[in-house]
């Protein structure tokens, strides 16, 4: 069985000392980031790339050990969204509808531990589902010639876009920034300069670390002293902490429903967690009907976007590993990752690198089983960091971000850039410009023009072979109607804000 | 309104601009059918678009910070751009120690505890990327060691 072979190689890597210590230690740092208020898994992991390259591990460990970050952020961000009700970003926001007010009701120990379990739950299944379908999409995406990645490459900026502003003129335009800046610098296939517009320190083009740091991190710290971090000392007290098997048995049906919608949104290129969450929040509810008290603390309610999120997440990394297109924010960060790591996502990954994929899933089924561990018996740990002041916190963010810039390449430009790139972000956010499609853009721009430019070479310049093969001209129409669909879907589909404290 | 208004103009004028910079793009004996400026004038038409709709139908505009929040961010901002130029120069312990009590200072204004808070930081951070990541950073301005 190639699966079972696959998963032993996988596991030969994971069980290593170091490689296990690497995803405990990941798991640690990633619950302590997402549980901090205002720090998420996608600014996280950003500002710990940079300073990963200091340690100087191989590839497998140093994405096993961003993964566990990456993972053990999710499950973090729900204790900052039930005690504090501020989601730490997007995707944890639907857990504050109910986490909230089950935490004011002094059932926060609950609320912690049935969201918990079903991070659990949707997290183990979405790996769970990476190791089934991964490989067969990976067989599929060997199909793919310039024309269809081209394709997917824009379908990926419309859905992305699409769900991340009330604006569709904006999306389209934040992912127009990215494609932009990646422009920058020299051109591979002739070799010139490009729209450095006579600046040396452009040549090389934008680090898209910089850009990351700049627009996740920094700008991140302008809100918060904006607000003078007013937000953050609403807090509710954390009692005892049991077990509530009643409420998490009773809402076994929900966690496993959740879990598949998650994952399905999180497969999605360009969709991401936010929606995963969202949909299942949304789907449980409209099951449960209006007296199930969803909105007022209900632990379904709880259950429901926990599951789906971190479902989504693990849903997020097919796209991410097998086409090279993330599904999210942090799996863009991640991509990043990959990136400066050298390692090309994509088919060939699973044929040449083997032991970097497998690696990867045997760590993820361990995390999970490390992050249970941390996030149900050990929660009160983190509960802890929630009293770290802001006033502590964000300086100390921008200095870990400024000295992880410097140490990629010891210019003052690129933080003089980065710190462009917060003021940028924090404008752009104030507009409803969505951000991740701008990292995306970076990430893709080159990818995207070179698939455009070698469709044009194989077809001698005729613009149809863009959509002559079915599945270009699927992900076109695909495209095409994930721009169009939320300018409809909008209002039907509204988002319910954060109850206000 | 307005704010939508306004962007919309800077992103018409700032992607006219992409577009000539992209058009005098020097080309090269190799070349293929798109060359290397049909791309990047492609991502800037888009752009100037995008910018043309948000000026004729603009959001509702947002909440803007009061002019003192706003200042403050501002001040943020200037913080660290004089922190990246202070950086190499003055070494890591007293920019940082610095820089971090001023922004400290802004999100919570109590004197004596941001400067603590900042000295705590820059000397923990030293320590972590010093000893624990061996990071070659300079502590102290050069000449003084």
């Amino acid at each position: 069985m190639d699966l079972l072979s696959n998963l032993a190689l996988g596991f030969s890597i994971a069980l290593s000392p170091t490689t296990l210590m690497l995803a405990v230690a990941g798991c640690f740092l990633g619950t302590v980031i997402g549980s901090l208020p205002g720090l998420g898994p996608s600014n996280g992991v950003a500002i710990l790339i940079p300073l990963t390259f200091s340690l100087g591990l191989d590839a497998t460990s140093a994405l096993v050990l961003m993964t566990a970050v990456y993972y053990g952020a999710m499950y973090g961000g729900r204790i900052s969204s039930i005690l504090l009700n501020i989601p730490g970003d997007e995707p944890a926001l639907m857990t504050t509808l109910d986490g909230y007010p089950m935490a004011k009701r002094g059932r926060a120990g609950d609320a912690l531990v049935i969201s918990g379990v079903a991070s659990f739950v949707g997290a183990f299944l979405a790996t769970i589902g990476l190791m089934l379908l991964a490989p067969v999409l990976a067989r599929v995406a060997y199909l793919f010639g310039p024309a269809e990645y081209f394709a997917l490459y824009l379908l990926a900026f419309s859905t992305l876009g699409g769900l991340a502003s009330n604006n569709q003129a904006k999306a389209a335009l934040a992912s127009c920034i990215g494609l932009g800046i990646a422009m920058v610098g020299i051109d591979n296939a002739t070799g010139m300069p490009r729209l450095t517009f006579g600046n040396l320190h452009l040549v090389d083009g934008v680090d898209f670390l910089v850009a990351i740091v700049g627009l996740f991190a920094v700008a991140e710290v302008f809100f918060f002293i904006e607000s003078h971090g007013r937000n953050s000392s609403i807090g509710v007290k954390l009692e005892k902490v049991t077990v509530p098997v009643r409420d998490i048995l009773a809402s076994g049906w929900t966690m496993l429903r959740s879990s598949l919608v998650g994952f399905a949104a999180g497969v999605l290129p360009g969709a991401g967690a936010s929606l995963g969450s969202f949909l299942a929040y949304m789907s449980e509810k409209s099951i449960a009907g209006e007296k199930s008290g969803f909105g007022t603390g209900a632990p379904k309610g709880v259950a429901a976007p926990e599951a789906g999120n971190n479902a989504a997440a693990g849903g997020a990394l097919v796209p991410m590993l097998t086409l090279g297109v993330p599904g999210s924010g942090t799996t863009a960060v991640l991509l990043a990752l990959l990136m400066t790591l050298n390692i090309t996502p994509g088919p060939t990954l699973f044929a040449d690198r083997p032991e970097v994929v497998w690696g990867l899933i045997a760590s993820l089924l361990i995390a999970n089983f490390v992050l249970l561990a941390m996030n149900v018996p050990m929660v009160r740990v983190f509960v802890r960091v929630l009293s770290v002041p802001p006033a502590v916190l964000l300086p100390g963010v921008t200095m870990v971000s400024f000295v992880g810039i410097y140490s990629l390449s010891g210019s003052y430009f690129d933080l003089l850039l980065m710190v462009g790139f917060g003021a940028l972000g924090y404008v752009l956010r104030k507009l409803d410009v969505p951000t991740v499609p701008i990292i995306l853009g970076i990430l893709l721009g080159t990818h995207m023009e070179n698939a455009l430019r070698r469709a044009m070479v194989l077809s001698d310049g005729d613009p149809t072979y863009l959509f002559s093969s079915p599945i270009a001209a699927g992900l076109w129409i695909f495209a095409v109607a994930g721009f169009v669909a939320p300018m409809f879907l909008r209002r039907a589909l509204r988002k319910p804000r954060a109850a206000d404290a | 309104m307005a704010s939508d208004r306004v962007f919309g103009l800077v992103v018409i004028i700032a992607a006219l601009a992409y577009i000539a910079g992209a058009a005098q793009t020097q080309t090269s004996f190799m070349s293929d059918p798109v060359g290397s400026k049909t791309f990047p004038i492609l991502v800037g038409s888009v752009a100037a678009v995008c910018g043309a709709v948000m000026f004729l139908r603009p959001d509702a505009g947002p909440e803007w910070p009061r002019p003192r929040a706003l200042l403050s961010v501002a001040a943020a901002v200037a913080v660290m751009v004089a922190y990246a130029h202070g950086l190499k120069p003055l070494g890591f312990l007293i920019p940082t120690a610095v820089a971090a009590a001023i922004l400290s200072y802004q999100i919570t204004p109590r004197p004596a505890f941001n400067a603590l808070a900042g000295a705590a930081l820059s000397a923990a951070l030293f320590v972590v990327f010093r000893y624990g990541l061996g990071l070659g950073l300079a502590p102290l301005p050069k000449g003084w060691m």
